[in-house]
């Protein structure tokens, strides 16, 4: 396999973080939740209140590994019209104003096998895509998807678990690119929460294997965890508790109430808040 | 040396999964990084178990004694004179404890689970028979039972609900998505992945990662090696024709296997097509479906052109998936199996139909294969001899068939 030229955004973010010293604060958004101008807005603010990369989940019916939050806005975004087609134009709509942020697709295979896989990379890429998380296509599938995308420049960001043993870790780690994201618990999305000498000997055990950056995710809810991962690990995804705020802000029509876009941006804002104080532990 | 060009058509059809457990495209491994050490310690253990003549020992030991195997093959007299054309078998399944096909895989995968050391098992039910099949097998050997089951289906299936929690079931209600057998499946995914320590995952069809399409087909294969033997000891000859209903397929996979390398014996897998394929009310993945990704495997599925699942449509729940088993998707690519639909109508008509003739109340999955024999039936010679997989009784049945009918009980 020769690895095609990548977009860079990943890595140049990652390389000007470390050189301030401060882990990346990555929020997940459902594309289309409630709906693309909704969306669309609150990507545009994200950075400026504190995102250094941004997960986009694309909608898929039968999201295995999600938690109840994740899953009401994937109902929520098939009202809104979600598309695979229109997720990419959104993201080429933000890449007119912000050509620096990575943009992360995350969600599961079959949308993008139905797009047809290299017709998806070439315009996932064109898009402005950075890289794509997908959660049912682990290392036994990597020629599905994962090697043509490493083919065509998309970073394959791979999960690790609390059950990915010894044995699998090279496994794992050998078609990763951009960086590792190590899911906290053995478990679906917003549920339980890992306590955090676990998280950081998992890491750490990550660290010894790869030189990506490894980020955290899953169970991840308040400013103080996105603070305390912020010291342990190279970024803090926050996901589910970014989702609840866009549902506490929607009319009993499943709308958009006036102000959702500055709540959810104000908490993005509270969660990033920590990471900026957090003196990073020193990894290796 | 030259090497010889492999020929289109395989030399057989029986050595399917290769080791990552795909048949042809279909099948595979498509689950969470969570669940992939999960899914190949069954597999290590099912390798050993399989290897292992004490397993196989234990096993039919429970089946003879526990679930009344070998099911008898039956001639069904009247419904031969009545269709006027190939002698027809049912091999009988219904009359197995539980009345169905499903505790032939509950048996071994709960045989297996002990063997792993499993305290807590976990599975999925659409009508409820398999539910019911997993919370029977649990109670037997002592172990915690966990059984989705999509909401929408509690209310429709309230017997069988009633009888997992007689068993000692917890019955959980799932109302995510579509709140059907699909979704039922992805709430016990989601479980497995929560509980990995502890917990077994009792598939109850052809579907789902490998190995349990493998498994699952193993397991249920007793159905075609006991039809074979007595179909030899019966007429001293193999049949001529097989027929099955499918909805994951394992009970078509069961009958189908042992005899997928006689390729004189045409096999017909029967879909449900609900109200009509054309009415996109239907189960009938590979007549109205294509390729994709769904738990944990590729294969024909109900979906939109974005990707995003179908709900089915069947009246009967053993048959409402939106998905069938990979190596029926590649059984009908290959050709060697032929794959046909009928519709609610036609099973309800064949339903009253066995009843009278037969004193047979068949289950509304099986009144799909034999509303196939109707329309083929009276145009093969006397013969011909056809054997149908009476998969399951119809007493669950008779509250749905009362409705459709317009009887009130």
């Amino acid at each position: 396999m020769t690895r095609g030229a990548t977009s860079g955004r990943i890595e140049a973010r990652f390389a000007s973080l470390r050189e301030i010293g401060r882990a990346a604060f990555i929020p997940f958004i459902m594309a289309a939740d409630p709906d693309y101008k909704t969306t669309l807005e609150i990507l545009k603010g994200l950075p400026g209140a504190g995102a250094d990369i941004i997960e986009i989940g694309v909608m898929y019916s039968d999201p295995m590994a999600d938690g109840p939050a994740i899953q009401a806005a994937g109902l929520r975004a098939k009202t809104g019209g979600a598309r695979v087609t229109k997720t990419l134009d959104m993201v080429r709509d933000f890449r007119k104003e912000d050509d620096t942020t990575p943009i992360i697709l995350m969600g599961y295979y079959n949308p993008i096998y139905i797009y047809g896989v290299q017709t998806f990379l070439a315009d996932a890429c064109e898009a402005g895509v950075d890289g794509l998380i997908v959660v049912d296509l682990p290392p036994e599938e990597d020629t599905e998807l994962c090697i043509p995308a490493l083919e065509a420049g998309m970073h394959f960001i791979r999960l690790a678990t609390p059950t990915t043993d010894d044995k699998r870790i090279p496994a794992v780690l050998a078609n990763t690119s951009g960086f590792v994201y190590y899911v906290a618990v053995a478990g679906i999305t917003g549920t339980k929460s890992a306590d955090k000498s676990a998280i950081h000997t998992a890491v750490k055990h990550l660290k010894r294997h790869t030189d990506l950056p490894v980020a955290v995710g899953f169970g991840i809810k308040t400013p103080a965890q996105v603070a305390e991962i912020g010291k342990i690990a190279d970024a803090a995804v926050v996901g589910s508790a970014l989702v609840d705020i866009i549902e506490a802000n929607l009319d009993d029509n499943g709308n958009a109430k006036a102000g959702l876009v500055n709540k959810a941006l104000e908490f993005v804002a509270e969660l990033s808040k920590g990471l900026q104080s957090s003196e990073k532990v020193l990894l290796k | 040396m030259r090497i010889i060009p492999l020929m289109n058509t395989p030399n057989t059809y029986r050595t399917g999964p290769d080791e990552f457990g795909h048949f042809g495209i279909f099948g595979g491994r498509y689950v969470a990084e969570t669940l992939m050490p999960l899914i190949l310690e069954v597999e290590r253990a099912y390798d050993a178990a399989k290897a292992d003549p004490s397993f196989q020992a234990e096993l039919d030991q429970f089946l003879a004694q526990y679930v009344g195997r070998p099911s008898p093959l039956y001639f069904a007299e009247r419904l031969t004179e009545y269709f006027g054309g190939a002698k027809i078998y049912f091999k009988r399944d219904e009359l197995n404890h539980t009345g169905a096909h499903k505790i032939n895989n509950c048996m071994g995968q709960i045989l297996l689970a002990r063997r792993m050391g499993k305290k807590r098992i976990i599975a999925e039910t659409g009508a409820g028979q398999h539910g019911v099949a997993t919370a029977t097998v649990c109670a037997r050997f002592g172990l915690e039972c966990v059984v989705y089951m999509g909401a929408t289906d509690i209310e429709r299936q309230a017997p069988n609900v009633f009888r997992m929690k007689l068993l000692g079931a917890k019955v959980v209600p799932v109302t995510s998505g579509t709140a059907t057998l699909k979704d039922a499946m992805n709430d016990a995914l989601r479980d497995w992945v929560s509980n990995v320590n502890d917990t077994y995952y009792l598939i109850g069809t052809v579907a789902g990662p490998h190995p349990y399409p493998t498994m699952v087909r193993d397991f249920q294969a007793v159905i075609g090696s006991e039809a074979r033997e007595q179909i030899l000891a019966a007429e001293g000859r193999l049949p001529d024709s097989l027929v099955a209903c499918i909805g994951g397929g394992s009970n078509a996979m069961g009958l189908f296997h042992p005899f997928l390398d006689d390729t004189q014996i045409r096999i017909i897998g029967v879909e449900a097509a609900g109200h009509g394929i054309e009415s996109g009310k239907h189960a009938a993945s590979l007549t109205g479906g294509k390729p994709g990704v769904l738990h944990g495997n590729r294969t024909y599925l109900l979906q939109d052109d974005d990707g995003q699942i179908l709900d089915a449509h069947s009246i009967s729940a053993g048959l409402d998936y939106p998905g069938i088993g990979p190596e029926h998707s590649w059984l009908n690519d290959s050709g060697r199996v032929e794959y046909v639909s009928v519709r609610d109508d036609e099973a309800l008509e064949m339903f009253q139909l066995c009843s009278s003739l037969e004193g047979i109340i068949p289950a509304l999955e099986p009144s799909h294969a034999l509303a196939h024999i109707k329309k083929i039936a009276a145009d093969l010679p006397a013969e011909h001899l056809m054997i149908m997989n009476m998969c399951g009784r119809g007493d669950k049945d008779v509250f749905t068939v009362a409705d459709a009918l317009g009887v009130k009980l």
